[in-house]
């Protein structure tokens, strides 16, 4: 369902990784690994389409594909429910209020999400995934502030409503989540220094 | 397409979102004037179609860098890039409830303030339509610029530098309507030629806006 070919990818007009290539089938997740600054940000970003891939080719199904970056994206001055019903809507889909039990938000539903600890804002930007339906994920470090509980709260997510009905996952972590899925270590996918990024972001 | 325009109505309205701003800038400025030049009828009723157009023009101004940057630094712009709604449809959404929250107001308050210049009283009802059928090109042409300067620390002033130069047809044919209407010549050349730069705003725009936002989120 997900197949990448030889993809090269650029950040700031500078090349960070050559070369990346795997496939992924329905219910499969996988697990970047690699130091910081090697390019598990701009190959999630790559692929979720956010820029261009300066080589290469990545193949999936039309409209099926999600982003969840570093921020959130919560509006501080809407609640909780307001802020999934709006994800929610611009897919095109009815608001499942058991989302909000699933990620333990259900007693803060009209807290203001300003008012949300760092934990609990992400655990709000995780439950949009579960919102927004869609089958091919690309997460950017999804366990940032969260605490143990939570961590296998979405791991549970994860891997019994997304994975097991047929979901893709890519997920940048360091942490091990305990999902069944191969870790592809960016390491070895390093662009050479030097080489350009082909972008008009170098001349600039 | 209606789900953002609400969320952003929305935030515009509760508190923090500026709502409001605009318009009290807006009365500052009309108040102002007479200070400046003094409170005679000779002096301030020839210049008053003027001072209102750029009043609210300034006012348009002050809550265009909200447009795109409070998105982009939550993260939401990234996610709504990447979502099944287009990015032209955003950035036409934005400039709508920039517009509903901005223009809007500003329009239905002109004639109130041009009662505060001892205005004409037969320009009234062109100042309402020319603000009118001006107003959202202003939105618009601002949120293009909003879009360029997205990703800058402090672009508020870069962003001011960019578009008012681009408000400058706008204006000019919009203080030109009301003045005619006010001196009771036909008014109708400088409003058509106004919905016509609106229209071609509208049409352009959207998609110049998105393919910035594009380069912008790279």
């Amino acid at each position: 369902m997900l197949h990448v070919a030889d993809l090269g990818c650029a950040r700031g007009g500078v090349a960070v990784l050559s070369g990346v290539s795997f496939d992924l089938a329905a219910g499969q997740a996988l697990v970047l690994r690699g130091p910081n600054g090697i390019g598990k940000t701009t190959l999630l970003r790559t692929l979720a389409g956010l820029q261009p891939a300066i080589t290469g080719e990545v193949e999936m199904p039309e409209e099926a594909a999600a982003y969840a970056s570093h921020a959130d994206g919560i509006k501080t001055a809407l609640t909780v429910t307001e802020n999934l019903a709006f994800w929610a809507e611009v897919y095109g889909l009815p608001l499942d209020t058991g989302v909000l039990d699933r990620f333990d938000l259900a007693q803060f539903r009209n807290r203001q999400g300003g008012t949300l600890s760092a934990g609990q804002k992400r655990r709000l930007g995780l439950a949009r995934l579960a919102v927004i339906g869609r089958k091919i994920l690309f997460l950017d470090e999804p366990t940032v502030s969260l605490d143990t509980g939570s961590v296998a709260m979405f791991a549970r997510w994860l891997q019994d409503d997304h994975l097991a009905q047929g979901g893709i996952a890519v997920i940048a972590t360091h942490i091990d989540l305990g999902l069944d899925a191969p870790v592809l270590d960016l390491t070895p996918f390093k662009s050479a220094p030097g080489t350009g990024g082909g972008t008009d972001e170098a001349f600039l | 397409m209606i789900a953002l325009l609400k969320r952003d109505l929305r935030l515009a309205l509760r508190a923090g979102g500026g709502f409001g701003l605009g318009l009290a800038f807006f009365l500052i400025v009309v108040v102002l004037v007479p200070f400046g030049v003094g409170p005679e009828r000779e002096v301030l009723r020839p210049i008053a179609p003027g001072i209102l157009w750029v009043g609210a023009l300034l006012a348009a101004l002050l809550s265009l860098d909200r447009i795109f940057a409070l998105d982009f630094e939550d993260g939401s712009l990234a996610l709504l890039a990447t979502s099944p709604l287009p990015l032209e449809a955003a950035g036409l959404v934005k400039a709508s409830a920039h517009w509903i929250t901005t223009g809007l107001p500003l329009t239905l308050a002109a004639p109130f303030f041009g009662f505060l210049l001892l205005m004409q009283p037969e320009a009234y009802g062109y100042l309402l339509v020319s603000l009118l059928i001006g107003t959202p090109a202003l939105s618009m042409i601002g949120t293009f610029g909003a879009a360029l300067t997205v990703g800058l620390r402090r672009g508020g002033l870069l962003l001011s530098l960019l578009v008012l130069p681009l408000y400058v047809p706008t204006l000019i044919f919009g203080a030109e309507a009301v003045r005619r209407g006010a001196a009771g010549l036909d008014a109708s050349g400088a409003l058509i030629l106004q919905a016509g730069i609106t229209a071609g705003c509208f049409a352009i725009l959207p998609f110049a806006t998105a393919a910035v936002l594009r380069i912008n989120l790279r």
